[in-house]
Parts: C-alpha cells; sequence; structure tokens
C-alpha cells in the first residue's frame, strides 16, 4: 500500500459500496475518508516517502508525490469527505453513495499527482464522477445542467491534455513533471501555448472570469447533500494546481482581483440562496487566486490557509442551507424566512459560517484571509489591497448577512418544519467547531502550511487589526441596517439573472439551428447551386489530402494528439447542441 | 421535504425576535458597537497600536469604518442598477 496514491481507497471503495447492504453502504461511506485519511498519515509518519514513479509508453510518470504543499489539499479533502460522508447518512441513493467518494478520491489522488499525465487522468475522473451527483437530483433542469457541466469539464480535461501534448512534443516527456510552469515559461523552457492552454484548463476548474458559469449553473442543481461534496473539492483541486503551477504569474493577480469583485453583484441580488452560495464561493476563490499570483511564501500561505478554512465554512453554509431545502423544499429566498423558531441549531451553525466566510475575529477567515491581505500589501499592491477590502464588504453582504437574514430571519415564511436530521447537526457541529477552533487556535494549520515561515502574532491579532478589522464589519453591517430599514435594500424576487451561460443556452444553439435550416434548405431546393459548390469542394479536398497535400505530411503525435484534442473538444460542443 | 410543514399563515408569536421592540434593541446595539470601535481608534493616537497597518492611508481615523459603509452602500446600490439589466422570469430557459 506504500506504493498506493492517497485517494486510492476513497476511488475502489465507490466502487464497492453499490453492492453492499444499505445500513454497510452507509458506515463504508464514513470509514472510507478514515481509512484513506489514515492511508495518508501512515505514507507521513516517518517524513515525506520517496516519490512512486511508473514508466509508461517511455513516459515517466509520478503518481504520488508527497510534499506539504499537497499534504494541506490531502488533509482538507480528507476532513471534508468524513464531513459530508456524515452529512449524507441517511441518503439511501447508491449513485450518490458510489459517486461521492469516488470523487473525493478523484481529487485527493489529483493533489498528489507529481506529473501533468496523472494529473489529467485525475482531473478527468473528477468530473466524470460529480457529474452524477447533479444528475441524482433526477429533475430534467439537473439532467440539462449536468451535460452543461459535464462538456465544460471535460473540455477544461481536452485543454490540459493539449497542452500536456504540447509541452511533450516540445521537451521530451522530461517536461510532465508538475512543478512551476510559469517560471519555466519565465526562462524560455516551456512554449507559451502549452502553459496558455494548461492555464486555461486549470482556470475553467477555478472558475476565472468568463470561464465561471458552470458554477453557479450546475451547484443549485445537485442533491441536498451533492451540492455539499462539490463545493469542496474542484474549484480547489484547481487552486492547488493553480499554487503548484502558476505561483508568481502575476496576471493571476488581476483576474483573481476580478473574480472577487463581480459575483459578489450577482449574489445581491440572486434569489435561490444556493446560487448567491456559488457566486460567493466564486469570489472567495478570487482571493486565492490573487495569493497564487503574488506567489511569495506568505501568499502561497495564505491561499493554502484560505483554501483550508474555505472548504470548511462554505462546506457549512452549503450544509445549513442544504438543511433548509431538505426540511422545507426550497432554497429561494423570497419563499423562505422565521426559520430560527423551528430550526435553532442549523440558524446557529449558518452564522458560524457567515461569520467565518465574513472573517469576524475568533472565527476561521479572519487568520487566514489576513494572510492574502498582507502579502499583498508587501509587494506593493495598494490597489489590489483596495480591491480585496471592497470585495470583503461584499462578503459580509452576500454571505455574512444574506443568507442567514433571508433564511432564517426577515419575515415569517410560515414553514413550521423539524430540526434538521441528527446526522446533519451532527457534520454542521464538527464544522462549526472546526470554524471557531482555527479562529482561536489558528497554529496547528499555520504549522500545516507549505511554507515554514515566522507566523508574528501580527498576522492575526495584534490590537490594531482587530479593531480595523471590526470596523469594516460593523459598519458594512450597519449599511444594511440603513438601506433595510429605509426600504432601499432590493427585495428577494423569483427570478434568473443572465449571466454568461446565456450565450451557449441562447443564441449559439439558435445559431446551430439557424444553420441547420439552411443546409436542410439546400438539401432540398439547392441541388444546382450545391453542385457547383461540390466541384470547389471536391478541388479543395484535393488539396488538402491530395499526395502533396497538407495532411499527406508527416505529422508528430504529439501535433495530433494536440488536434484530435481541439476535434474532440469541438464534438463534444456540437453533440451538446 | 417534510410534507406536513408546508407554509402556514404566521400565528401570533411569542419569540424574542418578533417584538419589534427586541429588533431596535438590537439595532441600538449595532449603532453603540459602531460608536465604540471609532472611539477606540481614536485612542490610536496615543497607543499607536495601528502601526503595523499598511498602508500607510489606511491608518486614517475611521478609515475601515468609512470603507466598509460607502462599498456596502455602492455594492447594493450598484446590484440594484444590474438587476435591470439581468433579471428576467424565473422560466426564461424553459428548465
Amino acid at each position: 500500500m506504500s506504493s498506493w496514491p492517497p485517494g486510492l481507497l476513497l476511488i475502489l471503495g465507490g466502487l464497492l459500496l453499490p453492492g453492499l447492504p444499505r445500513n454497510i453502504r452507509r458506515f463504508g461511506l464514513v470509514l472510507l475518508p478514515l481509512a484513506s485519511g489514515l492511508h495518508l498519515y501512515w505514507l507521513v509518519a516517518n517524513g515525506f516517502p520517496e516519490p512512486v514513479g511508473l514508466i509508461l509508453f517511455d513516459h515517466e510518470l509520478t503518481l504520488v508525490r508527497i510534499d506539504r504543499l499537497s499534504l494541506v489539499w490531502g488533509t482538507i479533502f480528507h476532513i471534508a469527505a468524513l464531513i459530508a460522508a456524515i452529512y449524507s447518512w441517511h441518503v439511501t441513493d447508491r449513485l450518490q453513495q458510489a459517486a461521492a467518494p469516488a470523487y473525493a478520491g478523484a481529487a485527493i489522488a489529483g493533489a498528489f499527482a507529481g506529473d501533468l499525465l496523472t494529473l489529467f487522468v485525475f482531473w478527468e475522473l473528477t468530473a466524470v464522477t460529480s457529474v452524477f451527483l447533479v444528475w441524482a437530483s433526477r429533475t430534467d433542469g439537473s439532467f440539462r445542467a449536468g451535460l452543461r457541466y459535464l462538456i465544460i469539464q471535460v473540455a477544461s480535461g481536452v485543454l490540459l491534455l493539449a497542452g500536456i501534448a504540447l509541452l511533450a512534443g516540445e521537451r521530451g516527456s522530461a517536461a510532465l513533471v508538475f512543478d512551476n510552469l510559469w517560471d519555466r515559461f519565465q526562462e524560455g523552457t516551456a512554449g507559451f501555448w502549452p502553459v496558455t492552454l494548461i492555464l486555461v484548463a486549470f482556470g475553467i476548474k477555478a472558475a476565472f472570469p468568463l470561464l465561471h458559469n458552470w458554477l453557479q449553473d450546475t451547484y443549485p442543481e445537485a442533491t441536498v447533500t451533492g451540492t455539499v461534496w462539490l463545493s469542496a473539492f474542484t474549484t480547489k483541486l484547481s487552486i492547488y494546481a493553480l499554487a503548484r503551477g502558476f505561483a508568481g504569474a502575476d496576471c493571476l493577480v488581476w483576474i483573481g482581483a476580478v473574480m472577487t469583485v463581480f459575483p459578489i453583484f450577482y449574489a445581491v441580488i440572486e434569489n435561490d440562496l444556493r446560487r448567491v452560495l456559488a457566486y460567493s464561493l466564486n469570489n472567495q476563490l478570487g482571493f486565492m487566486v490573487v495569493g497564487v499570483g503574488i506567489g511569495t511564501e506568505l501568499a502561497i500561505n495564505g491561499t493554502a490557509a484560505h483554501a483550508f478554512a474555505h472548504i470548511l465554512y462554505k462546506a457549512l453554509l452549503f450544509m445549513s442551507i442544504g438543511a433548509v431545502l431538505f426540511r422545507t423544499g426550497t432554497a429561494k429566498a423570497s419563499e423562505l424566512g422565521g426559520l430560527y423558531k423551528s430550526m435553532p441549531w442549523t440558524c446557529g451553525f449558518c452564522i458560524v459560517g457567515a461569520a467565518s466566510i465574513s472573517a469576524f475575529p475568533f472565527f476561521s477567515g479572519f487568520v487566514t484571509k489576513s494572510l492574502i491581505l498582507e502579502a499583498a500589501v508587501d509587494n506593493h499592491y495598494t490597489l489590489i489591497y483596495l480591491v480585496l477590502l471592497f470585495a470583503s464588504a461584499g462578503v459580509v453582504d452576500h454571505s455574512g448577512i444574506k443568507i442567514p437574514f433571508f433564511a432564517f430571519f426577515s419575515h415569517d415564511s410560515g414553514h413550521r418544519v423539524r430540526e434538521a436530521p441528527g446526522n446533519m447537526l451532527v457534520a454542521m457541529g464538527i464544522t462549526a467547531a472546526l470554524c471557531v477552533g482555527i479562529g482561536i487556535f489558528p497554529g496547528p494549520l499555520y504549522r500545516l502550511l507549505p511554507y515554514e515561515t515566522e507566523m508574528a502574532p501580527w498576522h492575526t491579532y495584534s490590537f490594531g487589526h482587530v479593531i480595523t478589522q471590526l470596523q469594516l464589519l460593523l459598519f458594512a453591517g450597519l449599511a444594511f441596517t440603513v438601506l433595510m430599514r429605509n426600504g432601499i435594500y432590493p427585495p428577494e424576487l423569483r427570478s434568473v439573472n443572465l449571466d454568461t451561460d446565456w450565450f451557449y443556452r441562447r443564441p449559439l444553439p439558435a445559431a446551430v439551428r439557424a444553420c441547420r435550416r439552411i443546409v436542410d434548405r439546400l438539401r432540398t431546393h439547392g441541388v444546382a447551386v450545391t453542385g457547383f459548390f461540390l466541384e470547389r469542394l471536391r478541388n479543395a479536398l484535393r488539396e488538402l489530402f491530395g499526395p502533396t497535400g497538407l495532411l499527406a505530411r508527416t505529422w508528430s503525435t504529439a501535433e495530433m494528439v494536440f488536434w484530435v484534442s481541439i476535434l474532440l473538444g469541438i464534438s463534444l460542443v456540437l453533440y451538446f447542441l | 421535504m417534510d410534507k406536513s410543514n408546508l407554509p402556514q399563515s404566521p400565528e401570533p408569536s411569542h419569540h424574542w425576535l418578533d417584538q419589534p421592540r427586541n429588533v431596535n434593541r438590537i439595532v441600538k446595539g449595532l449603532y453603540l458597537l459602531c460608536g465604540l470601535v471609532l472611539a477606540v481608534d481614536l485612542l490610536d493616537a496615543w497607543l499607536g497600536f495601528k502601526q503595523q497597518i499598511h498602508p500607510e492611508f489606511a491608518r486614517t481615523f475611521g478609515f475601515y469604518g468609512v470603507f466598509g459603509f460607502v462599498c456596502y452602500v455602492g455594492i447594493v446600490l450598484g446590484a440594484k442598477q444590474l438587476r435591470k439589466l439581468l433579471m428576467r422570469k424565473e422560466d426564461y430557459y424553459g428548465e
């Protein structure tokens, strides 16, 4: 087992679970993350083990590489899987019980991949396994959203494969080692196109601006428990991939800053609270991407710490709204309110999550986000610092106030429901305790971070820092109160808001339908015209495929794989449309 | 979903937060806390506890409070305008 990738137990367990009796499946789902976590800590008990290699078609692969950076993600992924498994205890659906651990295992194994090809395998496996958590809702909307999700996720993998193929074509298989690609690009040992393709592949899963909308489209369509699993792994695996491959890429500072800002406007006007949380997730990823872009030891530590804390408080928020959805049948703010009376524990846990994401002192976000802000100031990104402060005020609104206020307080919606099931309360309780624990005692988390830098008390609890942060948060709360009491705060309305998915849900299918109509018309009425065009097409094809044609040349395998990847991506999109 | 727990007309309630008087108390508490953090901020001139705050202009009295308030209001008002442009009916995509 010493050569098994961490996470493999979860993947294998996911394959086995559906065949077992119901109660064993439940226990199995909880025991798998525990067993996999023990496996990981058995591997690192006596220091980091030697990487595990494999020769495949003359390519030297590194299946497992455990170091301080990957260990942060490996640790939090296991904790998240355990919490989500407890939260899912009541689920008896074999599909979800198989897909969820396999998905978590793929993300864990991906974080420990030492080369790009191994990463690609687990990258795609996360896509293929996670889509079942969306489809498990078994509604028409979730099926369509799942298809869109799968195409975008697979497209990310196709781009990654294309980048890998180009990289191997340029520099041989030694270039496939997964280290800082940005540094290699700067040094001239990796080309522009492979590095760009890999960055875009990572960017899709990290929900970069304009590539982001799969996140808000899909997560609210997944099952109550599925969204909790989804919130932890895909996007954070891509943040890990960025931290590993693109630390110090200064373009990411600006991309991340945009990511922190634009989702907050959407979150304010969104009615579906799980979609609000998806926008909020996008905004938090922006902080991490900024940290990766700054790339210093403090910034990477900040990114890792924030990813760790974020997985917990975001899961807690998704769990609390999931519990509301489970009990009331809706997560729409316009149909909720007053639930603190019937679900006081869930309400309390939601408030802990809201305080953590808002970075209230003594909650987890406070001790992690400040590292990224500090790194921005240290590196003279003053404008970025102000943008991050602006985004922090936005976080107070959409996740700190809006989520708990409209679900649990506001006007009484009349829902008289039971408190969340015991397993959900246990999962939320553990997560809330971790959020507060990290906030009060950040030492153990700081010691886990990738770089052993001096973490002075300033980073957390200097008096000046606490007072300034309290000012920001309390005055943002004051603004909410003033706007609410004066009837200026926008009411929650049953609606959808247009986002980038509009392009591939409205005009693109319309364009494809129009093309199809034109082709049909030509086929039936334009025989003479098409005859003329067919002649020209034949000549063009002869030029292309003839003995001296373009495609008769000898092409390298890498180039062929690249073009096959592109064609595969196009055919996927066309198939969907 | 609990079928027995469908929305009902809210009956008169004795919950603490259902009393407007208590909501007003919370709001007054918030005003008090805001005033308190500003008052503590004043002490910085003597105690210098904001020496580690960077950039330097952020050490100005009340900077974070004003910034938080203004940004929050700006975000909400901006989002309200955005809603006019982006909001569609719930069945817009026909799903």
